[in-house]
């Protein structure tokens, strides 16, 4: 007996692969050549481990060139967290003689909201969140004016990851570098998809958002005075350091997303804009934030009115369409994003959009098409309709 | 939705909602609930725990027209008031 595929089985598609996107063929056969090639331990002396550290210092040496550093810049880490925390971590100690302020901007990522409140609450120091305009951007002179004489470092992402908007490091970092104080720029959700510039003393990114599995980078440029808060180790700025493997497959993903970054980008721009409008103009009572220009090429963001953001995932899950959401309802804390309440803009009802480079048209189009019909019928459901 | 939630207004006061407990988008269906009850230019103030309703509140005040007259922020609740469009 044959199986047989009902021909109403709906096709699946992931539309919200932030930080988790499916891995590149190319990242793949590294990753499987190099669990070949870089098992051993690179810190050991024989053929085979040397081998296994020369892997690893091509992986550093290609995603240094990939953002203008030096390879010795680069360090590795488990997760994009990790990196995110040590980065704040070892630079405020680094400059604990000038204080322990940290100016943040009010939708970066919850690791560095975290690690910022961690290290000024252990200084006496003090937290400065910048607030945001109702498109998700900080105002670059309500940013530097932050900035003083006890600040010990500051954060900026170069985009955010939940709404597309880019942020103006470029000017920040000018502003911020006349006062000595490091500029950490998350770029978590834009490298690999736009070109990142040379505006930052520290870079983070997330080898997962490019097509790797997941793996933490941190760039600091030599002359950050940054100093370890944790117990020596031979990796001094990543104690343990990363499997090699995985550091190759992150450096080939990387670059292979630098070759396809103008197809990629032409390719989800478009998409996204249709998102922005089809929703816009088809589904009754909605907003689409984010920038809709001055944006990262494949992120996009909606909340609808009235509507239970769990119930409208979980509507869309089963007609074969993967989305995320930054409702309350969707997430196991009870705190909507922190990113749309300091956005000020609607956080029930939420649909958080990222699409993969080969993201398929008529997946996004199907979104498009299915979505009245859904949001309507979860309206009805919560006893709204007409409201 | 039953009307449960809120009261008849007093002679000059606002109509009060009373949407503590209730989780998103509930406070919200509960104002716009009350909100089509009462005639433009009413006062709907909003009592909620839920903390979403900070943001929510005046964000749907905003999509439909009404005027953000006050938010205040209590320790564990929040109460929003809101004058209705014409």
């Amino acid at each position: 007996m044959r199986d047989v595929e009902p021909s109403d089985a709906p096709t699946r598609a992931v539309l919200d692969v932030a930080g988790h996107a499916p891995l590149r063929p190319r990242a793949r056969a590294a990753l499987l050549e190099a669990l070949d090639q870089g098992w051993a331990d690179p810190r050991r002396l024989y053929a085979e481990a040397r081998q296994a550290r020369l892997l690893l210092d091509g992986a550093r040496e290609a995603i240094a060139a990939a953002v203008g550093a030096r390879t010795e810049e680069v360090d590795l880490f488990g997760t994009h967290t990790a990196a995110l925390h040590a980065a704040v971590r070892a630079v405020a100690r680094g400059r604990r003689r000038h204080g322990a302020d940290v100016v943040v901007g009010a939708v970066e990522r919850a690791a560095v909201h975290a690690a910022a409140a961690f290290v000024a609450g252990r200084g006496d120091g003090a937290v400065r969140t910048v607030p945001v305009d109702g498109s998700g951007r900080v105002d670059p002179d309500a940013f530097v004016a932050r900035v003083g004489t006890g600040t010990a470092l500051a954060a900026l992402q170069h985009a955010n990851g939940e709404v597309g908007t880019l942020q103006p490091v470029g000017v920040v970092h000018e502003a911020v570098r006349r006062h000595g104080v490091p500029l950490l720029v998350d770029a978590g959700a834009s490298l690999g998809h736009v070109e990142v510039g040379p505006a930052w003393d520290l870079l983070a990114a997330d080898a997962g958002d490019w097509g790797a599995p997941p793996l933490g980078v941190l760039v600091t440029r030599a002359g950050v005075r940054r100093s370890p808060d944790w117990p020596e180790d031979e990796d001094r700025w990543s104690p343990g350091g990363v499997a090699v493997p995985l550091a190759l497959a992150a450096a080939v993903a990387l670059q292979d997303a630098a070759a396809d970054r103008v197809r990629a980008d032409r390719h989800r721009r478009a998409l996204v804009d249709v998102v922005r409008a089809r929703v816009a103009a088809e589904v009754p009572d909605v907003a689409v934030v984010g920038d809709p220009d001055d944006r990262l090429p494949h992120v996009v963001t909606f909340s609808c009115l009235y509507v239970d953001g769990e119930a409208l995932v979980t509507r869309l899950d089963r007609l074969g369409l993967g989305v995320g959401s930054g409702s309350a309802c969707t997430s196991s804390a009870l705190e909507p994003s922190h990113v749309l309440a300091a956005m000020g803009v609607l956080t029930h009802g939420n649909v958080r959009v990222s699409l993969p480079v080969d993201v398929r048209a008529e997946d996004v189009h199907r979104l498009c098409d299915v979505l009245p019909a859904v949001v309507a019928q979860v309206r009805t459901d919560a006893g709204a309709a007409g409201l | 939705m039953s009307g449960s939630g809120s009261t008849g207004p007093e002679p000059g006061g606002p109509t009060e909602v009373d949407a503590r407990r209730l989780r998103c988008p509930a406070p919200v269906l509960r104002a716009a609930a009350a909100s089509r009850t009462l005639p433009p230019g009413s006062l709907l103030r909003v009592r909620a725990t839920d903390p979403a309703a900070a943001v929510d509140l005046p964000a749907w005040a905003r999509m439909r027209g009404h005027a953000l007259v006050s938010v205040e922020r209590g320790e564990d609740d929040v109460v929003v008031l809101v004058r209705l469009a014409g």
